[in-house]
């Protein structure tokens, strides 16, 4: 006897097939472009065999070493800078009195999310070109660090505010009761707590930093040539599969630090 | 027991002691955001006005700007200055490139949302465990390389990419069939972008819908149909407008999808701006392009602060 089957009230016809055909389109591309830069022929697109030399081609390129050299240069300083702003600011706006012009400055925080990347992209190059030319000011490979920075800042915040939002307050005020100056409490009790939202929050930065490509193309001088710009440089050559080894060393540093930042943020939701 | 009686004791004390200590903190912290308004405000927001006046002078010869004042980057916009008569023509090219990367964008939303949201909706009715590991396959594309994931594309669709060879070798086809540098290309390398921009909103508000409200709808005899389209797409509303805005935004601007997918004969509003800083080398003109763009996400985003501070006085 068949037992009568129980309708699940969640369940929608098709929804399962289009989920999976979704995160087959996500991935197979991709999965491809991975698997060729093992191809041992040197077409991008014909099957041959399989081999390690093309990521060994990559790692003994000049080019390669200069283009990672500045990408690390730029998105760890970006990094660095944007999320001590970002916590900074976080705490400035989450653990204090509403102010007057908190909401504008939250506006300006998030400015970097809502202008198109390319708007972005020509204005900084506008002002750049225009402190070069007035005050006679080239920062170097600082333009890019500096333009980096400003679109890092909410990413980081976003995460470290969030984190801020859900702590327990009581323990800020029990280490108040128990005669901790503010910095004690702060350096003791808030910081400790909020490590996991910076973690997760600098991750983040440091991804959109390591990975633009827009702006730093737009922003970048002669001589400051980032992995992505240099993987932009090899297309329009005769493609080899050197450029799917590079792009797939690029891709597993987003999976990493994407994954490292995201476990951080499970973690704090259990 | 004891935590209910003890609780409004203890909040009290804790809103004292929050008043003491906001008094004496409050004008110290608000200084800590500071150092993060002044990066975004000199290096973010003065080059935005600083376009803005760029947009109302002369372009230099090679590259920049003259300082005198003209109106002709907007002029320039529709229309151009006939250089045997000097009468003003009008010249829509710009216009027709706006109006595609209009299309372009809305058509990749609505494919966006279509695919979606059942995806976002299977994944928030997936036990716990399994969710987190949905959410995190989403979540890695959504950060991975653009730049990366387009070239993908490319590889795929490419006269010898792989979908012709397939056809190639299964006799579908004798020649392969033109796929990169068409519509077709940059509208399949702005879906493949942005899909995951669409899911991530949706599942965090279909994450929280109540099922009840589902359960109550099937009592009262409503087909499956009707429970979707009259109970979850409604109290997914604010999800869908955030996910359809982070598609559209970042669509209407793209710039890399159509400058590697598009081969630089099938422009964007992007690639345009970008050109006229390039070859282009008119930056005033560049400037009054980016300033419309901005013009029309403002639109845009008006309509979705619209819509979600009408949600919260009704909800």
């Amino acid at each position: 006897m068949a037992e009568p089957r129980v309708m699940d009230i969640k369940d929608q016809p098709g929804f399962r097939s289009i989920a999976v055909i979704c995160l087959l389109v996500l991935y197979i591309p991709v999965l491809i472009l991975m698997i060729f830069s093992f191809n041992s022929g040197s077409l991008v697109t014909h099957w041959e065999g399989v081999t390690l030399k093309w990521y060994g081609s990559a790692f003994l390129n000049e080019e390669f070493h200069s283009a990672a050299k500045n990408t690390l240069i730029i998105s760890v300083t970006a990094t660095i800078v944007s999320t001590i702003c970002a916590t900074l600011a976080a705490i400035g706006m989450t653990r204090v009195k509403p102010w007057r012009g908190l909401a504008a400055a939250f506006m300006v925080i998030n400015l970097p999310l809502m202008v198109p990347e390319i708007i972005t992209a020509v204005a900084t190059l506008s002002f750049f070109a225009l402190i070069a030319g007035v005050f006679g000011l080239n920062f170097g490979i600082g333009n890019l660090i500096l333009a980096h920075t400003v679109f890092c800042i909410p990413f980081a915040y976003m995460p470290i505010r969030a984190r801020l939002e859900d702590m327990d307050l009581t323990l800020e005020y029990a280490a108040a009761d128990l005669y901790a100056t503010p910095w004690n409490a702060f350096k003791r009790i808030t910081l400790p707590l909020l490590v996991p939202g910076i973690m997760s929050g600098a991750a983040l930065a440091f991804i959109v930093s390591f990975d633009d490509f827009t702006i730093t193309q737009l922003v970048a001088g002669p001589g400051q040539t980032t992995l992505p710009l240099y993987i932009w440089n090899q297309i329009r050559r005769p493609m080899t599969p050197e450029i799917n080894a590079i792009s797939t060393i690029l891709l597993l540093v987003s999976i990493l630090f994407v994954s490292v930042s995201f476990l951080i943020a499970r973690r704090r939701a259990k | 027991m004891t935590t209910a009686t003890l609780s409004p004791t203890t909040l009290s004390k804790a809103a004292l002691f929050e008043a003491q200590a906001v008094k004496t903190s409050a004008r110290r912290n608000r200084l800590l955001s500071l150092p993060a308004l002044i990066i975004i405000g000199v290096f973010g927001v003065l080059p935005l006005i600083i376009i803005c006046v760029y947009s109302f002078l002369v372009a230099a010869p090679y590259g920049g700007v003259q300082w005198q004042f003209s109106t002709d980057a907007y002029f320039n916009f529709l229309f151009q200055r006939d250089i045997f008569d000097d009468t003003l023509q009008f010249t829509p090219d710009f216009l027709i490139i706006y109006l595609r990367s209009f299309l372009f964008a809305v058509v990749t939303t609505i494919i966006c949302l279509l695919l979606g949201f059942p995806t976002a909706y299977f994944m928030a009715t997936r036990p716990p465990a399994q969710r987190n590991w949905w959410v995190l396959l989403i979540t890695i594309p959504f950060w991975s390389n653009l730049l990366v994931r387009t070239l993908a594309i490319m590889f795929i669709i490419r006269d010898e990419g792989l979908i012709n060879d397939a056809l190639l070798a299964l006799g579908v086809i004798d020649k392969p069939i033109t796929m990169l540098y068409t519509n077709f290309a940059i509208q399949l390398g702005l879906l493949y972008a942005f899909l995951p921009f669409m899911v991530l909103p949706l599942y965090s508000s279909l994450e929280k819908l109540d099922f009840r409200l589902v359960e109550a709808a099937y009592d009262l005899y409503a087909t499956r149909r009707q429970v979707l389209w009259r109970v979850i797409i409604p109290l997914s509303k604010p999800g869908i407008i955030a996910g359809c805005l982070l598609v559209f935004i970042p669509a209407l601007g793209a710039y890399v999808t159509p400058l590697i997918l598009g081969g630089g004969v099938h422009l964007m509003i992007g690639d345009l701006i970008a050109q006229q800083f390039g070859s282009g080398r008119n930056w005033p003109l560049g400037c009054a392009q980016a300033l419309i763009l901005m013009a029309a996400v403002l639109v845009a985003l008006f309509f979705y602060v619209r819509n979600t501070s009408g949600k919260v006085q009704h909800g």
